[in-house]
């Protein structure tokens, strides 16, 4: 379980522009086939996961971190994830944010209410439809490094070592929280 | 030392209070029976009875809104909720509608029964009609009275006080504004939400943000204004004498500053709003008034973090409790 510690809710670092234009030629299809693992794995484990969804199980989310030359298609039911270029039409509501607001948000570490009125997070589409999947996420107090390294079998002691220091990198601290005064 | 009730609308949220050191938790169950009806939000009734297993494991207390009016042929749903928030070992059930208390007080004599903020109970003869009819035990205060107002109030009452500290702000005597009921049929006092998320629209223009409600404009940001949620008494109006805000502007009540008066007042308990927000800031608010707390206790000068992050507008008010205007 991940410590629900409050990170800053100050600004995040956001990715710089020059990684991001490396990372613009990357082939999509191996993160899609992580991302999708890690979902199938996190509903597998607990299949009433999505049930605070509710009528809005089959939404379709777009998810765009806008510091990284992707975005993301979220489904629920059933759970599947899809790694696009851009974001097209047609979707249920798209979701745009800095990826360390993204993650820290994903963990229940930043209050997604505050980053709206601090304008870090933006919504387009279904209201509902997000704020259904924020409530969902914030009770399934994920932890993205013990979801990561589950994939890595007998490395994942290794593995979830890196994808700590690689999030505290991102998101900052995963101790106390460390507010703004 | 003033008891701290704090919000939680998901099993983890109340986890981190009782983390946090919240004396109790008020929740409700994933229906129209209370006044936080939010799509994903809320608890089953396993789910409150595990919570409340949990809580008073921990040695805090959690009390159970059944805070809306229950619908003419639909009173049943209300009913159920009374009996299953006892059954599952509530510590309280915070209540609005008379007939709700009465049914309360009648089947469940032994059950300890809060006055909702929603019931408006504003003055001592409306407290001590609660208190003599229903055992009520205690009063959330509505958010329209002055510091001097509480005291008095708290001095003339039979009943403990609760009043609100931090959170989102309704500003008409509550439980009988139907702003909302008009613009999108959907009211607090009745399905449990004031402007619903379902009517709810961001728009993103070159300007910035415009909200809406029910197909209102409630109001428009520019790209670096911070932004609220648009709840209808938080409309920006354009006049000939230039554009703001008329009844409500979007900002967060704080009174970190007067919990001494508030205590010296004789407040019993101290409310954070919030049970539609995630467990961030659950867990921050709650703490920011432990801390602020203990400070009080000894004496001592409080350093505690700023909650302005949290606040709607990013901006904070002491709302009525100091009075500037009548
Ligand atoms: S519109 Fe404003 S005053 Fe009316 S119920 Fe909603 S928050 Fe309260």
């Amino acid at each position: 379980m991940n410590d629900p510690s409050a990170v800053s809710p100050g600004p995040l670092p956001t990715i710089p522009p020059l990684v991001a234009l490396a990372m613009r030629p990357l082939p999509l299809l191996p993160l899609q086939l992580v991302l999708g693992g890690v979902l199938q794995r996190i509903h597998r484990r607990n299949p009433a996961i999505f049930d605070r969804l509710g009528a809005h199980a089959r939404a379709r989310f777009g998810i765009k971190p806008i510091d990284l030359p992707f975005a993301f298609v979220v489904e629920a039911k059933p759970p599947r994830v899809s790694v696009v270029r851009e974001l097209t039409p047609g979707l249920d509501a798209r979701i745009s944010a800095s990826l360390a607001n993204l993650l820290a948000l994903l963990e229940g570490r930043v209050d997604g209410d505050a980053l709206m009125f601090s304008r870090e997070l933006v919504i387009e589409g279904d209201v509902e439809a997000v704020l259904a999947l924020r409530n969902t996420i914030d009770d399934a107090q994920l932890d993205l490094a013990t979801e990561l390294s589950s994939l890595f079998g007998p490395l994942g002691a290794p593995a979830r070592r890196a994808f700590e220091a690689a999030r505290g990198h991102v998101i900052g601290s995963s101790g106390q929280g460390e507010q703004s005064r | 030392m003033m008891e701290l009730i704090c919000p939680a609308g998901t099993p983890a949220a109340l986890k981190s209070a009782i983390d946090a050191g919240a004396d109790a938790i008020y929740c409700g169950f994933n229906d129209e029976t209370n006044a936080r009806n939010f799509p994903g939000l809320n608890f089953s009734r396993d789910e409150l009875r595990k919570g409340i297993a949990l809580a008073h494991d921990r040695g805090a207390k959690i009390l159970v809104a059944i805070n809306t009016f229950p619908r003419a042929s639909a009173v049943d749903i209300w009913h159920r909720a009374v009996d299953d928030a006892v059954n599952a070992g509530a510590d309280a059930l915070i209540l609005a509608d008379i007939g709700l208390m009465d049914y309360t007080a009648r089947r469940h004599p032994s059950q300890r029964l809060h006055v909702s903020v929603q019931a408006a109970a504003a003055n001592p003869d409306a407290i001590a009609f609660y208190a003599e009819n229903f055992g009520a035990r205690r009063v959330v205060l509505p958010r329209v009275l002055s510091v001097p107002e509480i005291a008095e109030i708290t001095r003339e009452s039979a009943c403990e006080t609760e009043v609100f500290v931090f959170g989102g702000l309704c500003v008409m005597a509550e439980g009988r504004c139907s702003l909302s009921s008009y613009a999108t049929g959907k009211s607090p006092n009745m399905q449990g939400v004031c402007s619903p998320p379902s009517h709810v629209t961001y728009e993103q223009t070159a300007e910035g943000t415009k909200s809406s409600l029910g197909g209102f404009t409630i109001n428009r940001f520019g790209v670096s204004e911070p932004a609220g949620y648009p709840t209808l008494c938080k409309g920006r109006f354009s006049t000939a004498q230039g554009a703001g805000y008329i009844f409500e502007d979007p900002v967060s009540l704080d009174a970190t500053t007067l919990l001494r008066g508030l205590r010296d007042a004789g407040v019993t308990a101290l409310k954070i709003e919030g049970r539609q927000r995630g467990r961030a800031y659950v867990e921050s608010v709650v703490r920011h008034f432990r801390h602020a707390l203990a400070a009080l206790e000894s004496g001592s000068e409080a350093d505690i973090a700023s909650l302005k992050p949290f606040t709607e507008g990013q901006a904070s008010t002491l709302g009525a409790y100091r009075k500037t205007w009548r």
